[in-house]
C-alpha cells in the first residue's frame, strides 16, 4: 500500500469493508476509467469514482455547460456555465479528491481516435448520448478487451448493464441491440426531455458496476439488462446471452473494423 | 388467456399513456397481432416490414430474451409477463 495518512483516514471507510481493505483501495487506486461524456450519466458517476479514490479518470466530452445542463449533470455549477464541460468536471472532481489525476479530451470520439483515447485506461463507462457513439464505444472496448460499463436514459425510464464481448461466455451490446434505430425512430434530444435525478440513479449505477469490476467482487451485471422505471419505482432485470449470430463477438464475425455511424440527434445540446 | 404487456415509455402514445396493458396470444407473434387490434400503430414499432421484430426491440418472456427462447414463435401461457424494452440511447 502507498497510502499518505491523509488518504488512510479518507477512505477509512472503504478500508475497513473486509470486501475492499487496504488491498481493494489500492486497486481503486491503481485502476484507470475512461468515462463517455462529462454530462447527466458522467457527472453522478464520475463524483463517486472520484471520492472513491479510483486513481485515474479520463473524460470525453466535447460541449460546453448550458444552462439547460444543469437540472441533472451535477459536476457543473451556474458559474460554470460557457466553460468546456471538461475543465468544469476536472475541477469539481479535484476538489472533491485532489489525490487522483484526471485527463480531459475536448473531442469526438470517433473511430479514428477512439483505440488511441481508451488504450491506456482498464474499464470505460459509456454515458454518451447516441447511438453511434454506443456501438463504437462496444466494438473498440470488444476490440481491445476491455469491459464497457453501459448506461443509458429516456425520459423516467433507464438501462444499465456490463458488456464484456471479449469474454468466451459474454455478451457485447451488438447480442442485446444488433443495429441502432434508424435515426428517424429516435426521439429528438428536446423531445425527448428527462427526469434530472434519473440521471444520479443511473450514473451512480454504473459507478458501482466499474467499483465492483476493479475491486472484483460481487456479481457483474453481466448478461443481465437493469432496466429501471423511475414513475413506477421499479427495477426489472432480463436476461441475454451471447449471440452465436452477433455480427462482432459471434464465432463468424463480419464488422471487423470501426464503423461511425451517422449521428441521429442533431441537436448539441439539451 | 391473458398476457399482461409491458410498455415500454417511447411506446405509451399508443396505449393512451398504459404502461401495462393486457393481450391475448399463444404465441409472440399472435400476442403481437392481438396488441395491434387494441392498439394501433403497435406492431409496426415492434416489427419491420416482413414480420421480424426488429433488431433495437427487445421482446422479453417473463425475463428471458425471446431471440433465445423460439424469437417471434415463442409460446405463451396465461399469466406470462411480456416486456418490451427498446434500446435507448440517452446519456447527457
Amino acid at each position: 500500500m502507498d497510502f499518505s495518512e491523509e488518504e488512510i483516514e479518507r477512505y477509512s471507510r472503504h478500508i475497513i469493508l473486509s470486501e475492499v481493505g487496504g488491498e481493494g483501495q489500492q486497486k481503486l487506486k491503481d485502476a484507470k476509467v475512461f468515462m463517455v461524456g462529462a454530462g447527466g450519466l458522467g457527472s453522478p458517476a464520475a463524483l463517486y469514482l472520484a471520492a472513491a479514490g479510483v486513481g485515474t479518470l479520463g473524460i470525453v466530452d466535447l460541449d460546453v455547460v448550458d444552462l439547460s445542463n444543469l437540472q441533472r449533470q451535477i459536476l457543473h455549477a451556474t458559474p460554470d456555465v460557457g466553460r468546456d464541460k471538461v475543465e468544469s468536471a476536472k475541477e469539481t472532481l479535484l476538489a472533491i479528491n485532489p489525490n487522483i489525476t484526471v485527463n480531459t479530451y475536448t473531442e469526438r470520439i470517433t473511430s479514428a481516435n477512439v483505440l488511441d483515447i481508451i488504450g491506456n485506461y482498464d474499464i470505460v463507462m459509456d454515458g454518451s448520448d447516441n447511438f453511434p457513439t454506443r456501438f463504437l464505444m462496444n466494438d473498440a472496448c470488444f476490440q481491445l478487451k476491455k469491459p464497457l460499463v453501459s448506461g443509458s436514459m429516456f425520459r423516467f425510464d433507464g438501462q444499465v448493464t456490463v458488456l464484456r464481448g471479449h469474454e468466451p461466455d459474454d455478451p457485447c451490446y451488438r447480442c442485446l441491440y444488433p443495429e441502432p434505430p434508424p435515426a428517424d425512430l429516435v426521439p429528438s434530444c428536446q423531445e425527448a426531455g428527462i427526469l434530472g435525478v434519473l440521471a444520479g440513479t443511473v450514473g451512480v449505477l454504473q459507478a458501482t458496476e466499474t467499483i465492483k469490476l476493479i475491486l472484483g467482487q460481487g456479481e457483474a451485471l453481466v448478461g443481465r439488462l437493469l432496466v429501471y422505471n423511475a414513475l413506477e419505482m421499479e427495477f426489472m432485470k432480463v436476461k441475454y446471452r451471447k449471440n452465436p449470430k452477433c455480427l462482432l463477438c459471434g464465432p463468424d464475425p463480419q464488422i471487423t473494423e470501426l464503423l461511425d455511424y451517422e449521428i441521429s440527434c442533431t441537436l448539441q445540446q439539451h | 388467456m391473458s398476457i399482461n404487456v409491458r410498455i415500454p415509455a417511447p411506446l405509451r402514445k399508443l396505449t393512451d399513456g398504459q404502461s401495462d396493458v393486457s393481450a391475448d396470444g399463444a404465441t409472440v407473434t399472435s400476442l403481437i397481432d392481438d396488441l395491434e387490434q387494441r392498439h394501433p400503430g403497435l406492431k409496426e414499432r415492434l416489427c419491420d416490414d416482413n414480420g421480424g421484430i426488429r433488431p433495437f426491440v427487445n421482446i422479453y418472456l417473463n425475463d428471458e430474451d425471446i431471440r433465445f427462447l423460439d424469437g417471434a414463435n415463442s409460446k405463451l401461457n396465461d399469466g406470462d409477463l411480456v416486456s418490451i424494452v427498446p434500446a435507448i440511447a440517452g446519456g447527457s
